[in-house]
């Protein structure tokens, strides 16, 4: 099912690679790579829900973050209360975030470009101030959660390696739904009206209708992502579904290539990446540098759309004669 | 009594001040080729638009299958057989010819909450495309990207696409515009054998096109009709001769 | 002073009026910075179709300037005129060597962009005057109070509202009444149009750019007195001066100023009398843990009602679409 191309192969062994990360992770003695790993493949998940609209249906979500929250305290919440059934928690996730992106959507499916920009902007912030303000929960300080979301044994998040396959599992998952979806009647749909709604008007398809599905779905795929984020960092706060958290997402999914299949995985992996060693590089110019990690970051950030188009999957795929980038 | 699928009363349109349609009255007969012709600026785009849906008019009706569709919605209209092309080419460009057409079978055949099964291995969908592909001699472009054919090459597609709905009327806006003498006598040639499928409005600026295919002619000026009626009539009417192919011959 | 009172149903509310009118005077003056933000920020959306987030650091970079040239030189106005030459300065660069490479690509590349411009001058403020804010402390005349009757007011904050509505004019002036207005309002509404024109039209776009920039900082140098400057000040303001530009009307600088007024005065008086109003049809408990989270959201609520009623805004600039 995987493109029969060079990158394709290459992501092929990087799936691999990462379903024995664990195992690596062990035998090499380094258990906080697999941390890293862990938070990497969370946002994945977020950034390819992302992806889905943004690089497949050209809606540009300035407040995706807002979902990563949802998710989040749909775990914290109950755990407030000493509720840690998982089922409780992933349903929970699942139905609030699709009832969230189903009623906003209303709304924001009505505008187009800078307006939905700013639309979705205008909805995560609600969101953002209303966890602030909840002070029960919190508020500006956050909620620390102390017991991970219960499953039955063989499906536990207990350990580090557990909740890892946990997170691992449900981005193959996520990236196996987005796979399916954009190649089937109803991707292709999506996909059209991202270059030319009228014309898919025009052909029959009330595109309305469609695009605010593709909108539920990505939100809800996030809502998982930020209910696994709540699990992994056992500390939640409205800091998550900021605006420049929002921002952050997008560079992701630009950054790996938008609208290719895998450039939320790389794109996420070199974000996490660039977080966590652009400061020790930085120490090594000067030390008391390694606080301005974020100055190559934006430097970065600004070639990249300057200069790199495509992202990193981009120039992986001119290596390819077909790249995929539709 | 003539089977007339497409009847048009009293339609207004106006933006602002500007009244882009003054009660304009049409009837095109099943079966026909009707084209409407007309000075630049006399309305005939925003004529297709609001018959299409993409334009609310201000008032009056549009009967399609003696059915009233001026309030429907422009993809309740395309699923109920009346398919437009447009002026200027308006395709899914970063799509191939054969996905494109495939888009346009999509939108007429059932709905698309259909969300796992990939669409290539629809082979019913895949062959219904490729009919309408070879019936406008595309056949052999149909893995191309649609932005790197040649522009002829993009006015055949359009006429594909609005084909593989499977219309039982077709708008089509100005098919021949931009092409060579050659692709326009191409062209030409589809429409007549699209003919013997689908009723036709046409709007087109090439008047040696519009004689040879046309069995009916309006003229449309000022976003008024001035006259409807048979190629030979219409070429012998002196008031269109004045307000219209006396200006383009003089 | 407790004067009137409200009659609602069989509750009242004791209305303070030195209370009230201390809110309009901020509600006023929070309008005017924003004020100041938005209309560059509307006319840069407007004329060259180019979302700025890193407005705002402008605002920071104002406030920096000033601070530095106030601590060396003791004078505020000195302070201020530098600052105003410098942020003129950087915005001018910041066209030339970025944003103008943009302005044909989608919003997309903006974000992107400029999302990295605010991590990019963040860290350099950090890097140059490090971590902590920097105060800057005020002259003597305008630090004291103003009495007026019984009421008390700050004099500072006058100053602030009156150095807004000054801006406010003299960019009303120009852009009703000079040749740059009378591009700047056809840019707005109908780009082609002014390329029609042959107008120089970079140099135009650079023009706005720099004096959206320069009004973006005096609005920093304004506020940094109270709130002294600090790394990021401009990020949370930046996004309720979108919300003015959405609710004014893209492109429009009348727009811009009525919205940014009803904004400020919105979410002050949210903030301190949305407790009270909700306690006439709430529970004190509810009212009291539902009012704040709700007078912050009242400002996105306003603007999601807009662009799903009157997505052009409430007042959209003359003759466009």
């Amino acid at each position: 099912m995987l493109p029969a191309s060079n990158s394709g192969r290459v992501y092929a062994v990087l799936l691999i690679l990462l379903g024995m990360a664990p195992f690596i992770t062990s035998w090499i003695d380094q258990p906080f790579y697999l941390d890293l790993l862990s938070r990497a493949l969370i946002l994945a998940i977020a950034a390819s829900s992302l992806n889905l609209i943004l690089g497949y249906g050209g809606m540009v979500s300035l407040g995706h973050a807002a979902y990563l929250g949802i998710g989040a305290y749909c775990v914290g919440i109950p755990a407030y209360y000493d509720i840690y059934n998982g089922w409780i928690h992933l349903g929970l996730t699942i139905v609030v975030s699709a009832s969230f992106a189903f009623l906003t959507g209303l709304i924001i499916l009505r505008t187009k470009a800078v307006y939905f920009i700013m639309i979705t902007l205008a909805f995560s912030q609600m969101v953002y101030f209303t966890f602030v303000s909840l002070e029960e929960y919190g508020g500006d300080d956050g909620l620390v959660i102390y017991l991970r979301s219960e499953f039955p044994s063989w499906l536990s998040m207990e350990g580090a390696t557990a909740l890892y396959y946990w997170i691992f599992g449900a981005l193959v998952l996520t990236l196996l739904v987005i796979y399916r979806l954009v190649y089937s009647r109803f991707g292709r749909v999506i996909v059209g009206s991202k270059f030319n709604e009228e014309r898919m008007q025009s052909l029959g398809f009330n595109t309305y209708r469609y695009r605010l599905t593709c909108y539920v779905i990505s939100g809800v795929l996030c809502g998982i992502a930020g209910m696994l984020l709540g699990n992994f960092t056992s500390f939640i706060s409205p800091e998550m579904m900021g605006w420049t958290r929002s921002g952050e997402l997008i560079f992701m999914v630009v950054m790996g290539g938008a609208s290719s299949f895998f450039g939320p995985l790389i794109g996420t992996s070199a974000f996490v990446f660039l977080e966590q060693y652009l400061p020790e590089i930085m120490k090594t110019i000067n030390p008391s540098w390694h606080e301005y990690w974020h100055l190559p970051f934006g430097v970065l950030l600004v070639c990249l759309v300057l200069f790199g188009k495509g992202g990193i999957h981009g120039w992986l795929s001119r290596f390819d004669k077909d790249g995929d980038v539709k | 009594m003539t089977d007339s699928i497409l009847k048009v009363t009293a339609l207004n349109k106006s933006f602002g001040g500007i009244h882009a349609t003054r009660d304009l009255h049409l009837e095109v007969t099943r079966g026909d080729i009707h084209a409407i012709i007309g000075p630049n600026g006399a309305g005939k785009t925003t004529l297709i638009s609001q018959l299409s849906g993409q334009l609310k008019p201000s008032s009056g009706s549009i009967e399609f299958e003696r059915k009233d569709i001026t309030r429907l919605t422009t993809a309740k209209r395309a699923r109920s057989g009346l398919a437009r092309s447009f002026q200027i080419t308006s395709v899914v460009m970063p799509l191939t010819l054969l996905e494109n057409v495939m888009l346009a079978v999509q939108g007429t055949s059932g709905h698309s909450f259909r969300f796992w099964k990939p669409v290539k291995q629809d082979q019913q969908m895949v062959s219904a495309a490729m009919n309408s592909l070879t019936e406008v001699g595309l056949q052999d472009r149909a893995d191309k990207i649609a932005a790197e054919v040649s522009h002829g090459e993009q006015r055949q597609l359009e006429v594909a696409m609005a084909l593989a709905m499977k219309p039982r009327l077709l708008l089509l806006d100005e098919p021949m515009a931009g092409m060579g003498v050659e692709e326009s006598q191409h062209m030409v040639d589809i429409l007549k054998k699209l003919k013997e499928k689908c009723t036709i409005l046409l709007i087109e600026h090439d008047m040696d096109a519009v004689f040879k295919l046309a069995d009916q002619l309006s003229v449309l000026v000022d976003g008024h009709i001035i006259a409807s009626n048979t190629v030979e009539n219409i070429r012998a009417n002196q008031e269109v001769q004045r307000a219209y192919l006396g200006e383009q011959h003089a | 002073m407790q004067g009137a009172f409200f009659n609602f149903s069989r509750k009242t509310i004791p209305v303070d009026w030195n209370l009230l009118i201390t809110q309009l005077m901020n509600g006023l003056q929070l309008g005017l910075l924003l004020f100041l933000l938005a209309s560059g920020l509307t006319l840069i959306f407007g004329i060259m179709d180019f979302i700025n987030l890193s407005h705002g650091s402008f605002y920071m970079i104002g406030a920096y300037f000033c601070g530095t040239v106030v601590s060396v030189t003791g004078s505020l106005i000195a302070g201020i005129v530098v600052a105003l030459i410098c942020t003129f300065a950087i915005g001018a660069i910041v066209e030339l060597v970025i944003a103008r490479r943009l302005y044909r690509s989608d919003h997309l590349d903006h974000v992107l962009v400029t999302f990295g411009l605010i991590l990019i001058f963040d860290t350099l403020v950090h890097m140059i005057w490090g971590a902590a804010g920097m105060a800057i402390p005020l002259p003597e005349i305008l630090n004291g109070q103003l009495h007026i009757g019984t009421l008390v007011l700050p004099t500072y904050r006058l100053v602030i509202i009156c150095s807004g509505l000054l801006v406010a004019a003299i960019l009303f002036v120009l852009v009703t009444r000079t040749r740059l207005g009378m591009l700047i309002r056809a840019g707005a509404s109908n780009r082609t149009m002014v390329e029609a024109l042959g107008v120089n039209i970079n140099k135009l776009f650079l023009i706005v750019f720099a004096i959206g920039a320069t009004m973006s900082g005096f609005a920093g140098m304004l506020i940094a007195p109270i709130t002294e400057a600090s790394i990021g000040m401009g990020n949370e303001i930046i996004i309720i001066a979108f919300v003015v530009v959405i609710v004014g009307g893209i492109g429009s600088v009348k727009g811009a100023f009525f919205a940014a007024l009803i904004i400020g005065l919105m979410d002050t008086i949210g903030r301190s009398y949305l407790d009270d109003l909700l306690k006439l049809s709430l529970s004190a408990e509810v009212a009291e843990t539902a009012a704040p989270a709700l007078s912050a959201m009242l400002v996105y609520i306003l603007m999601a009602a807009v662009l799903a009623f009157r997505p052009q805004g409430l007042f959209p600039p003359a003759g466009s679409k």
